[in-house]
């Protein structure tokens, strides 16, 4: 065995098969979201469910039209377009009309991946190029938000979700603003043990922080994701939070509102982290990661809508390439290039 | 100067409209295509003014080639598509001043349009009188059409309305991204795509008859 600087090991046959493959990584985010996809279910009742189903249906449709003959049975079975459609299902409100939802999943693979040539080419992660379509396409419904329901209300499921394609919603219940719109818009905190529970409006994924850490931790384990990129998300949200607090404590939220309210804990670990349209390299992930926090606290702090982790991370994805590029590894016995 | 003789005026008129659309296959006339085609009237007044232009100074460049010099054509052409573009601009102002309004700097960005420009310079003043109004009515219907295309599915899908006239009902949720610029995009990619496909299958048709007729002969 050789061992040659910086840690590369070459060995002479017989080697070990490599257990992780595309499917297989797919499969374990899959599992880190059950709890997330349970507590969407108790929270927000069946109707979480369908969302979700149809959401997925949207996408594995649109892969099985577009993808020619001969390739659809290895496509379909890397487990990709189901993850894509269930991202895409927990980051809508849970009031969205079913049509809607298909239509999201449709984007999500048809405008997200496929027409870039397919899983690995797409500059921007899927799921959130659906959900940036459905907020650009149906602003209104997109930013209606039911409230949580106990566990009384878990079989009813909201009349707004059955609306007839192409038809206005019509909402059951008085729609309730999310902890970043009362933040933003009536200076209002929300208590963070809310926060890491639940049991607040939003997105069916994003409201339980404390599940999310906890699939995060498994997928961290399973060495699925890249830990600096959700610790530099982190860090570097709560220092440009922490600094807007202490300029103008009653207008910005603090540090830890920040990071547990929205979406942040979900874009962080399984958005951001898609390793096709995150940086390669380490130092990459860092400037990558800081670049993700720094957004999203500019655009919560100074933009129009309370939310921003979504155009935090598609903007970050489409600086990936040239991030990619200048955080090159200097191939090994080359000279630094001058200049 | 390329002969004439050699010409099919049907031919010549034809191409704009499918083989060598300037909007599909030649993918010129971005601008206007993508700016004022989130309603179907609009796309169809853009196309008028389009069709009025070009035809005018392709019927000018034609006739005055003979004693435009070579070094300063393109701005002499520039000149001549100007005076038609003012008088479209004007006119649209006195017949229809809504739809005017709606269309705003892109009436006089017709000057602009590369597609216009890119007629003279490769054909009118190459060819005659006849072949080059031809020719320019032809890729200005192609131009039209695109547009219309365009236009339509936006207002039906943006809007839930054709030519102001709603399609859908009171209760028909717009989409609100196709009538803002990502729209267009979106739709012209996906007219793009189709047309490509259709023009992949036709080949690939053409091909295999060619084929069959080898084997049998």
């Amino acid at each position: 065995m050789i061992k040659k600087e910086p840690d590369l090991l070459i060995q002479a046959t017989p080697m070990l098969r490599q257990e992780m493959t595309t499917p297989r990584a797919m499969l374990d985010v899959w599992i880190a979201l059950i709890p997330v996809i349970l507590a969407a279910v108790w929270f927000f009742g069946v109707g979480a469910l369908l969302l979700l189903l149809t959401t997925i249906a949207g996408g594995l449709m649109t892969e099985w039209v577009f993808t020619p003959a001969d390739k659809r049975r290895g496509v379909m079975r890397d487990n990709s377009s189901l993850l894509t459609g269930l991202l895409l299902g927990l980051t809508l409100p849970p009031g969205l009309p079913l049509w809607m939802a298909f239509l999201g999943g449709a984007a999500a693979i048809g405008l997200g991946k496929l027409i870039w040539g397919g899983l690995g080419s797409n500059l921007f992660n899927p799921a959130l190029v659906g959900r940036a379509f459905l907020l650009g396409t149906f602003p209104i419904a997109m930013t209606t938000w039911s409230p949580a329901m106990g566990p009384g209300h878990f079989f009813e499921v909201q009349g707004s979700l059955f609306a007839l394609p192409f038809q206005t919603p019509v909402y059951d219940a008085v729609s309730a603003a999310t902890p970043l719109g009362l933040m933003k818009f009536e200076q209002q905190s929300t208590a963070l043990s809310k926060l890491l529970i639940g049991n607040t409006s939003g997105s069916l994924g994003e409201t339980s922080g404390l599940l999310l850490l906890l699939g995060g931790l498994f997928l961290l384990w399973r060495r699925d994701l890249d830990w600096r990129i959700p610790t530099a998300i982190f860090a570097s949200a709560a220092l440009f939070s922490g600094l807007l607090y202490l300029v103008n404590p009653v207008q910005f939220p603090g540090p830890l509102f920040t990071l547990f309210s929205g979406s942040l804990l979900f874009g962080a670990i399984y958005m951001a982290t898609d390793p096709v349209t995150s940086p390669l390299s380490p130092r990459g992930a860092w400037i990558f990661g800081i670049g993700i926090g720094f957004l999203i606290v500019l655009i919560r702090g100074f933009g129009g809508l309370p939310e921003g982790v979504m155009y935090a991370i598609l903007l970050m994805n489409g600086a990936t390439p040239l991030i990619d590029r200048y955080t090159q590894p200097r191939v090994f016995g080359r000279q630094a290039r001058s200049g | 100067m390329e002969t004439d003789k050699n010409l099919d005026a049907y031919q010549e008129f034809v191409k704009g409209l499918w083989r060598d659309n300037p909007v599909f296959v030649q993918v010129l006339g971005m601008c206007p295509m993508l700016a004022v085609t989130n309603s179907a009237i609009n796309a169809l007044v853009m196309g008028g003014a389009t069709l009025f232009v070009l035809i005018g100074s392709s019927f000018l460049v034609a006739s005055l080639k003979k004693w435009i010099p070579k070094q300063v054509r393109i701005s002499l052409y520039i000149i001549i598509i100007a005076t038609f573009v003012t008088v479209a601009d004007y006119s649209l102002l006195a017949l229809m001043p809504g739809v005017h309004k709606e269309l705003g700097a892109f009436i006089p960005l017709i000057v602009a349009n590369c597609m216009i420009l890119g007629r003279q310079e490769a054909f009118a003043s190459r060819h005659g009188v006849r072949f080059a109004v031809l020719d320019a009515a032809g890729m200005a219907l192609g131009f039209t059409l695109a547009l219309f295309a365009l236009g339509s599915v936006r207002e039906i899908l943006g809007n839930g309305s054709l030519f102001n006239i709603p399609l859908f009902g009171d209760t028909f949720e717009p989409w609100v991204i196709m009538i803002l610029p990502p729209g267009g995009f979106i739709t012209l990619g996906l007219i793009l795509l189709v047309f490509n496909w259709a023009a992949v299958r036709k080949q690939r048709f053409m091909q295999q008859v060619a084929e069959a007729e080898r084997e049998t002969l």
